[in-house]
């Protein structure tokens, strides 16, 4: 093995002459923050542990036998809905906050452009990129615009929505006087009988199952196929760009 | 006919009633009030001393369940002082007096007592085509009980009908039954839903607005809160095995004979607020899941439209029977799994295709410059 020519851009200790003339320069932007990142990965964990836990309390384990004091299987189930609960919607305070005063691509996840045309024709852009109309997809720093739609519309209104359901349920158990039942009581009055609140949040829980199966499919092809990575982006924080193309 | 001074206990006694019962009455009325037992000599003194409040009591689209159960399933000491606190003055089904003798009852009460009696109302108004779904006495039921519930103290929507609408209200509520909280809206209108109601809490709201010179306090809903602040659930005596994960699987299955959770079965105490499972029907012999029947969650509203009444999962409307959550939500997403797949295969093609295009252009460019 030849190693690089002198002068060569690439330091790196087994480089060879090969590996020097194959390197393309690339250009690397920080784009989440550490804040982000955890968050990202603790409310994922949240959300397959509230996904999992909630159905086993709809669609509950098979009975056990014995005695009752013997057993607290619905209790440990519910305990962990409960603390996932807790864990996603603190998680999500503290993601608010940091919309703030973290970068401007923090705040992203919170706004939706609806009035900008350009937006939706970006939108368009991207769908026919997913489509197979175009060869190549744009670049972006932060969400494209199809993946800005996606995360606002289902992920953002959908978290408020599980989050707002999930205390009401939960000031059920608490009581008329928690303060769970205070600040998500209003629930009730849009559905009086709380059953339906029940099959809504449940709903809600099969519109995350699709979410996820979306968004871990978008990230894997766009961290192949796009010209930017994806998955390493959120662990690193660093977007890195695959070309330096101007289009 | 009641003359203004009388007061409760006169009617009571005069009904035969001892003074044993009567205290009986007040003490198990204060306990179901949650007030503790000092409150009985108060509700004793109140009974005794101050004008008691006539109680109408009108029926609109209704099956009588209510009163089927109000003059058979109260406590054997509350029953009598229950019949003669509530039949007295007006009710269509218990009354001897009938046709227009009976109608005349109605507007002397709604002057002499003008302001003062309290309306029980049993069923709900139909208000389609102009209310004649329903004509007691010959006239459309919702302009009987506007006229009436204008001069009242206040208004008791007795039962899931008068409070939520109940069947007649269920989809597709042909006669557009309505509420009676939707039509009456100048009068406190305290709801006691149930299909039917529990019995107790038609004395105790008595007892309460005659003691205390208010309205119990009512949740937002309108439930008085003492009676409706805990779901079936929260005091169901069978809690121990839900939370131990013991369910009923099957209705003739080893769970069911040991009286384990009906959770599964359909059981809806976990959505319901009443208080059968502390007061109990029947002079406190049993309740729904006592006798091993999950709870169908009669005081509800929409009741009918979130069956089935024995699977944990509603319908979802206006999806066709079975088409509950998990039905439709693991639908989707195996469709959103299976377009996944599908698009993930077409990817890997249109990939491979591009870079053997591309290989392409550069080899045709390659030897158009050697060329």
């Amino acid at each position: 093995m030849t190693p690089p020519p002198p002068g060569s851009d690439v330091h790196a200790a087994d480089a060879t002459a090969e590996d020097a003339s194959a390197s393309t320069e690339r250009t690397s932007i920080r784009v989440y923050e550490g804040p982000v990142r955890v968050w990202h990965w603790v409310t994922a964990l949240a959300i397959t542990t509230l996904a999992v836990t909630g159905y086993l309390i709809a669609s509950p384990l098979p009975s056990v036998g014995g005695e009752a004091s013997d057993w607290y299987v619905m209790g440990y189930i519910r305990f962990i809905h409960f603390t996932a609960g807790y864990v996603l919607a603190i998680g999500w305070l503290v993601r608010i906050y940091w919309a703030f005063v973290g970068n401007h691509h923090s705040r992203q996840l919170f706004t939706f452009p609806f009035w900008r045309k350009d937006y939706w024709d970006g939108v368009v852009w991207e769908a026919s990129w997913y489509f197979f109309y175009r060869r190549w997809p744009k670049k972006y720093v932060g969400h494209n615009p199809l993946a800005q739609f996606v995360m606002f519309i289902v992920f953002t209104l959908g978290m408020f929505f599980m989050i707002i359901t999930g205390f009401a349920l939960y000031a059920e158990g608490a009581g008329l006087d928690s303060w769970q039942y205070a600040l998500f009581g209003w629930v009730f009055d849009i559905f009086p009988n709380s059953q339906s609140v029940h099959t809504w949040h449940h709903l809600g829980m099969w519109a995350f199952v699709c979410y996820i199966i979306l968004h871990i499919y978008a990230a894997v092809r766009e961290d192949i196929m796009s010209r930017q990575s994806m998955i390493s982006t959120m662990i690193s924080g660093e977007r890195m760009f695959k070309d330096n193309r101007d289009d | 006919m009641s003359t203004g001074s009388e007061t409760f206990y006169d009617v009571i006694r005069r009904h035969g009633i001892s003074r044993r019962s009567f205290l009986a009455f007040c003490g198990l009325t204060a306990t179901s009030l949650g007030l503790g037992p000092a409150f009985a000599p108060r509700i004793a003194q109140a009974m005794e001393t101050k004008p008691r409040i006539p109680v109408i009591w009108l029926h609109g689209l209704e099956c009588t369940c209510c009163t089927e159960s109000f003059i058979r399933s109260a406590h054997p000491l509350v029953k009598d002082v229950v019949l003669s606190m509530i039949s007295l003055d007006y009710d269509d089904t218990i009354m001897a007096a009938a046709g227009h003798q009976a109608e005349e009852i109605l507007d002397e009460i709604r002057q002499t007592h003008k302001g003062n009696y309290i309306l029980a109302v049993e069923g709900n108004p139909p208000l389609k085509d102009g209310g004649i779904h329903c004509l007691p006495g010959g006239r459309p039921f919702v302009d009987r009980l506007k006229e009436m519930a204008s001069d009242s103290q206040a208004v008791i929507a007795w039962g899931s009908c008068a409070s939520w609408g109940c069947v007649q209200a269920a989809k597709p509520n042909p006669t557009q039954a309505t509420p009676v909280d939707k039509v009456v809206t100048d009068k406190p209108v305290i709801k006691v839903p149930g299909c039917p109601p529990i019995a107790e809490v038609m004395t105790a709201v008595v007892t309460y607005i005659l003691t205390f010179e208010r309205l119990p306090e009512l949740d937002r809903h309108g439930r008085p809160k003492m009676f409706y602040s805990q779901r079936i659930h929260d005091k169901c005596y069978r809690r121990p095995h839900f939370d131990a994960g013991q369910f009923v699987e099957e209705w003739d299955d080893e769970g069911a004979r040991k009286g384990y959770c009906l959770y599964k079965v359909g059981c809806k105490g976990p959505t319901t607020y009443n208080a059968c499972s502390t007061v109990r029907w029947n002079e406190g012999v049993s309740f729904p899941i006592q006798s091993g029947h999950g709870c169908i969650g009669c005081s509800e509203k929409d009741f009918w439209d979130n069956g089935p009444f024995y699977s944990r999962l509603s319908t979802v409307q206006p999806f066709p029977i079975e088409g509950n959550a998990d039905a439709i939500g693991g639908t989707v997403a195996a469709v959103a799994g299976g377009a996944v797949v599908a698009h993930a295969a077409a990817s890997v093609v249109k990939h491979a295709a591009d870079k053997r295009d591309m290989k392409n252009e550069r080899q045709a460019q390659a030897d158009k410059t050697n060329g």
